[in-house]
């Protein structure tokens, strides 16, 4: 058994002159606060990376400088899938009883910290350094490649893709920490500039500063009980090129080993965070998870079903589309938004009803999968 | 970090000789393009080292019109591929602008950022 206890998200966009460990510790230090628990109730420190500041040891560099002492601490490393592994480990570790408090945290000056051509091209390193990189690609370019294949075979079009970035746009427009707050339109999206074809600059998520972070604990701290209720990975290649075919996906997989770890069934979801790094991403998770139907995320964006007050609100902080990617903690902030969610406090965005929410990760080019179900707990 | 065998002697595109090589198991008959020496399937070392046709058939495309470095900046926009090689292996590379999924598509060899690498384009 474990429990989110607490949650804590920075603003995303611009932090300028704050450091990767400033943004982990503003993040971890709202997170504390919100659980109820002092620097020396935790005993578990578990961190992602940062490409600005890169170390060999950051679990420790970060304990030192927050001022803890953990009994277990390392960092994980998954792209974009960090947060949620980072999460699925700390509930295994409170539950074998190996730590009692598991501060997670992830935090990057990723936008002011270094060039965008910096961090493109650090991102673009997850390709292959012999057989890939030679090319001159980018992260968009290989979710390019995905997106060309998937609207090939399921009939999407580049303005279905647009609905999920209007989408999480407009979910942004409500949450003041959010990097964006224009609203767009499928007609904006369509004449952004061309990224990585079928991709365009609005169907690609932003660089960001902040940092987020959660506690992870084997009881409960306060009223507030969103527990674990099971949780799956899949990893099936790391580079597009070796990717199986698009029905054999790690999304499948992963989400097929949490409804049997979770005893839960789609049908039961009632909110739903998924990683959306671009549009693309998005539209093929959800209909991997089950979601959607192959080929027909899109019209259910269209009809409101993902929407604040639809069956399975999504992402309703905007996502990393328009709350922002920071790395490691940009889907995380996936996470802080479904606990708030959970426990009613999510304001002027709060759902009717997140009694039960799946939350899946996607790290490399639909490389490695966790999925997880939360519960909130009587 | 290169994955390739620290003795691999042989080479193909990836270190300037203009050809397409994958490597077959002599023990379970599965081809890999990433060259290790060992088959990422059933571990055998016993890997044949063999020379593709350069044709096959369009997978998937992305036209890339944002890139990251001077050198690749030069090139923008370029079409990144992925082709099924006829042998029966998928391979990265360059191609033509117009180069739609299911075209068949033979390779020959371009200069891009510094370096040759391998350009399909439409067979005719």
């Amino acid at each position: 058994m474990s429990f989110i206890t607490g949650v804590g998200l920075t603003s995303y966009g611009k932090h300028e002159g704050s450091s990767s460990l400033d943004l982990m510790s503003q993040a971890a230090a709202l997170a504390l606060a919100d659980a109820g628990l002092k620097r020396a109730d935790i005993d578990g420190i578990l961190c992602g990376y940062s490409t600005v500041s890169p170390h060999i040891m950051l679990a420790t560099v970060f304990a030192e400088h927050f001022g803890i002492r953990p009994s277990y601490a390392h960092a994980v490393q998954v792209g974009g899938a960090t947060g949620l592994a980072m999460t699925m480990l700390a509930h295994h570790l409170v539950d074998a009883g190996v730590a009692r408090h598991v501060l997670v945290v992830g935090g990057e000056n990723r936008l002011t910290g270094q060039s965008r051509d910096a961090s493109i091209l650090a991102l673009a390193q997850v390709g292959h350094p012999d057989y890939e990189v030679p090319f001159g690609p980018t992260i968009p370019a290989y979710y390019g490649l995905v997106a060309s294949r998937y609207m090939h075979e399921y009939g999407v079009t580049e303005q279905d893709l647009a609905e999920f970035a209007v989408l999480m746009r407009a979910h942004a427009l409500t949450h003041p920490g959010a990097q964006f707050h224009d609203p767009i339109t499928v007609a904006d999206v369509m004449a952004s500039k061309p990224v990585a074809l079928p991709l365009k600059l609005l169907d690609c998520c932003p660089v960001s500063d902040g940092g987020a972070a959660f506690l992870v604990s084997r009881e409960s701290t306060g009223e507030a009980r969103v527990r674990i209720r099971g949780c799956a990975q899949a990893h099936t290649h790391q580079h597009v090129t070796a990717a199986p075919a698009l029905s054999e996906l790690g999304a499948e997989i992963a989400i097929a080993k949490a409804k049997a770890a979770a005893g839960v069934a789609i049908s039961d979801v009632r909110y739903a965070a998924v990683y959306d790094s671009f549009t693309i991403t998005l539209a093929m998770l959800l209909e991997d998870l089950g979601l959607a139907k192959r080929g027909e995320a899109a019209a259910r964006v269209r009809s409101g079903y993902f929407g604040r007050d639809g069956e399975v609100p999504l992402n309703t902080h905007g996502g990393l589309l328009s709350y922002g990617h920071c790395g490691v903690g940009g889907a995380m902030a996936h996470l802080v938004e479904t606990h708030l969610q959970m426990t009613g406090r999510a304001g002027n965005r709060q759902v009717k009803d997140a009694t039960i929410a799946l939350l899946h990760g996607d790290g490399g080019v639909l490389s490695s999968h966790v999925s997880m179900f939360l519960e909130r707990a009587r | 970090m290169s994955q390739r065998p620290a003795d691999w002697t042989q080479g193909d595109w990836t270190n300037e000789v203009k050809v397409i090589r994958y490597q077959a198991c002599g023990a379970c008959g599965k081809l890999q393009y990433f060259h290790r020496n060992f088959c990422a399937v059933c571990g055998a070392t016993e890997l044949a080292e063999k020379t593709a046709s350069g044709e096959g058939t369009v997978y998937a495309t992305s036209l890339v019109a944002r890139a990251a470095t001077p050198e690749t900046r030069a090139h923008v926009p370029y079409n990144i591929v992925l082709v099924d090689i006829a042998e029966g292996f998928r391979m990265m590379a360059h191609g033509d602008r117009d180069l739609v999924i299911g075209d068949r598509v033979s390779a020959r060899f371009v200069p891009f950022a510094g370096r040759v690498v391998p350009y399909f384009e439409k067979l005719r």
